[in-house]
């Protein structure tokens, strides 16, 4: 629902990840983090829901 | 609807005058027109100062939790709308407080106006209110208008599908009858229309204007956190200025705080000196309650919030 909430804001979905990792599960953290990276990096940088500390 | 009044108080006075309860919670004439204000009363002889109309738009529920009760407080009835006894539902399967401890003076409700469309038919002050069934007399210093409730209604009353209180201990009226809507979620599904900026753009001038008075969280029944996160500076969760991000941070947080729980109920709307509709985002949770987890807030005793229990049927194919 928090997904689906930021989504309906205007957040893009493949910004928004959720897994279940158990920490003797490293091997699915680094591919799940690889997954992530590269969907967010296809998307380019996020403009939505950043502070603009310069303003 | 101004009927119930006479009956309201009558239960109230029997119950104060036979020590039943402690407490009445009700409505009260507020210093104008236009307006009520929450009263407890703890005396029989003070009952005359309840009032029902439909102007009574804050949500009772909202009076007692934990918080705002003693442990010594003896049992306190609460005239409850459909949505304030739902709230008090939610108050009881949340433990802020027990069956027991609280006396439903259920209402049924045919819903409250919306203040601010009332107040866009004068260009100067209203200095009267009347109600005669379903038709309101309005003035002010230039002209009196008459309109039908039903074209003035608040938008959450506009598509309440459960007016009558789904659990109350007297009746003050006869159970009004209950809509059904074939698109319950029209508004959601308007702002689901938009690509993604559109919606960021329309979330944006949405709160544009918030003054980050709080007072949406302050009425809303729900928000009973001894401190609530906006307010913590040890860590400090959200910035506490005007920045339209932490507006925003502090929007999307507040509604997801109500997720599976909102009655929608409106009276964070109607608290907002803003006239911003942040049931914008409590709606998108409620619909997604219903669709996800067949779930609306505050009907049963025996069932926690979905976001509060576990199932094996929960829907999670969101985590990958
Ligand atoms: S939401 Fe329903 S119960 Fe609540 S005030 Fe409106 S019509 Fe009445
Ligand atoms: S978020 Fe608003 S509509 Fe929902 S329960 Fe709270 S006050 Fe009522
Ligand atoms: S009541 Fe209105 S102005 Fe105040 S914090 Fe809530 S949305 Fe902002």
């Amino acid at each position: 629902m928090m997904g689906n909430l930021l989504e309906h804001m205007g957040i893009d979905r493949d910004r928004i990840h959720f897994s279940w990792i158990s920490s003797a599960e490293a091997t699915k953290f680094v591919d799940v983090v690889r997954e992530i990276s590269e969907k967010v990096r296809a998307l380019g940088p996020n403009k939505k829901f950043v502070k603009d500390y310069t303003k | 609807m101004d009927t119930c009044i006479e009956k309201i108080r009558a239960i109230g006075a029997d119950l104060l005058a036979k020590g039943t309860v402690e407490k009445v919670i009700g409505f009260a004439d507020g210093s104008i027109p236009m307006a009520t204000r929450p009263i407890a009363l703890t005396s029989d002889k003070e009952v005359d100062k309840l009032v029902f109309n439909s102007v009574c738009g804050l949500n009772l529920a909202n009076y007692v939790s934990k918080n705002s009760l003693s442990s010594k407080e003896g049992k306190i009835a609460v005239v409850a709308k459909g949505c304030d006894a739902r709230n008090l539902v939610t108050h009881i399967v949340e433990n802020q407080i027990s069956r027991e401890q609280i006396y439903i003076i259920g209402v049924p409700c045919t819903g409250m106006v919306d203040k601010r469309k009332i107040a866009a038919l004068f260009d100067d002050e209203i200095t009267g209110f009347e109600e005669h069934g379903d038709t309101l007399t309005i003035t002010s210093a230039s002209k009196t208008e008459t309109v039908k409730k039903a074209d003035v209604l608040r938008h959450n009353c506009r598509v309440c599908t459960h007016s009558n209180p789904p659990v109350y201990d007297v009746m003050a009226g006869d159970p009004v009858e209950e809509q059904t809507l074939d698109h319950p979620y029209e508004d959601v599904d308007q702002i689901a229309a938009m690509d993604l900026d559109a919606r960021w753009a329309y979330f944006e001038n949405l709160t544009k204007n918030c003054i980050r008075c709080y007072a949406c969280r302050n009425a809303c029944p729900l928000c009973y956190c001894p401190t609530c996160f906006v307010d913590e500076s040890s860590p400090q969760w959200v910035g506490k200025g005007q920045n339209e991000i932490d507006v925003t941070t502090f929007h999307f947080l507040r509604a997801f705080h109500c997720a599976g729980r909102c009655t929608d109920c409106g009276a964070c709307v109607e608290a907002c000196p803003m006239g911003i509709n942040v049931r914008d985002f409590t709606r998108k949770l409620n619909k997604d309650a219903l669709e996800l987890f067949g779930w609306e807030a505050g009907l049963v005793l025996d069932k926690r919030p979905p976001l509060d229990a576990y199932s094996p049927n929960d829907p999670n194919d969101f985590i990958k």
